[in-house]
């Protein structure tokens, strides 16, 4: 069974070589409110056509489960990749319910949604076993050094796989994507507004370089 | 507050080193690790941190460290050896904040008592 199995893996890589098809799964991640699933909407609507991946609210944790869509095809800078986005949760050391009484969220739904932020942090972290590549999502207009974002890339250098840091929200006047470069200079870095899309097309050639 | 030599760390299994770490911050202890986590007991300390948060008792944790250097050195590279973790700091969520942090120096302010 062994070399049955080993055999049929090779002849599945040489396959693959020949027809030149790239397929990666790839993992959105980043701190609550960082734009994650506004980007993962807009990369399954350009690409697939689909409007209906996710729910975005300025409440963090507002993406409680993680989201997959398979076979998502980018073509871009002269190729074509097939991408399953995992859309994950926000990732966070703490999470406290009286944060989100101040979004005007009742203390039992508060409490509920606490409760439901802890397991989709542990959810995000299972995915990273489970994964090719890993867009970063930073939201340009906050501090880079945190511990969510030291971890995310110390874990993705450590497992040697790829990773595209994604510096959202440029619509916004404070944004600051220097910031963002001069704290992690070792990897790529796109900045866009997936809100608004400008960039996008950036990101896109960045996705069939990196991940291709 | 811990320190914590990387001697002593050194000869400590992952589970055991998270494991002390969220029994001394959970009673209210700041934690420095002399010489930090590896990324994945890292990542495997804020998985548990998220098993061990209750209402009004325990809120999480905060965890700083600093971004990992660059590259290893030549010699590391040619004997496999993986970067050392870096010097962490790890405190109650209710306890510590991060007034500042670069790749050199991490400001935090520790709250004393209730």
């Amino acid at each position: 069974m062994g070399f049955i199995s080993s055999f049929k893996n090779s002849l599945g890589a040489w396959i693959k070589s020949i027809f030149k098809k790239k397929r990666a799964k790839i993992g959105i991640y980043g701190p609550p409110n960082a734009g994650k699933t506004t980007l993962a909407k807009r990369i399954v609507h350009d690409w697939s056509g689909d409007d209906d991946f996710g729910n975005v609210s300025h409440i963090p944790h507002e993406t409680r489960r993680a989201m997959r869509k398979e076979g998502v095809v980018i073509n871009a800078n002269g190729s074509s990749i097939e991408l399953d986005i995992v859309d994950t949760p926000g990732m966070a050391t703490k999470i406290d319910f009286k944060e989100f009484m101040a979004f005007g969220l009742s203390e039992a739904e508060s409490k509920k949604r606490a409760k439901e932020a802890t397991e989709g942090v542990i959810e995000a972290i299972k995915w990273l076993d489970d994964l090719d590549g890993v867009l970063l999502v930073m939201d340009s207009t906050e501090d880079p050094y945190t511990q969510v974002n030291v971890t995310v890339i110390g874990n993705m250098e450590a497992r040697k796989l790829p990773l595209l840091i994604v510096a959202n929200k440029m619509d916004l006047p404070n944004a600051s994507p220097d910031r963002i470069k001069a704290a992690f200079p070792q990897h790529a870095m796109v900045q866009i507004s997936a809100l608004e899309g400008s960039n996008i097309d950036d990101l896109y050639k960045a996705i069939a370089i990196n991940f291709g | 507050m811990d320190l914590i030599s990387g001697e002593k760390l050194e000869k400590m299994t992952s589970m055991e080193k998270i494991r002390l770490i969220l029994d001394k911050v959970k009673t209210g202890r700041i934690v420095v690790l002399e010489s930090g986590l590896t990324p994945d007991e890292e990542v495997r300390l804020i998985e548990m941190t998220m098993t061990e948060i209750r209402v009004d008792e325990f809120s999480g944790i905060e965890i700083e460290s600093y971004p990992s250097k660059k590259e290893g050195s030549f010699f590391d590279k040619i004997f496999g050896r993986s970067i050392k973790g870096r010097m962490t700091v790890i405190g109650p969520a209710n306890q510590i904040r991060t007034i500042e942090k670069d790749k050199y120096q991490i400001s935090t302010k520790v709250s004393v008592g209730d």
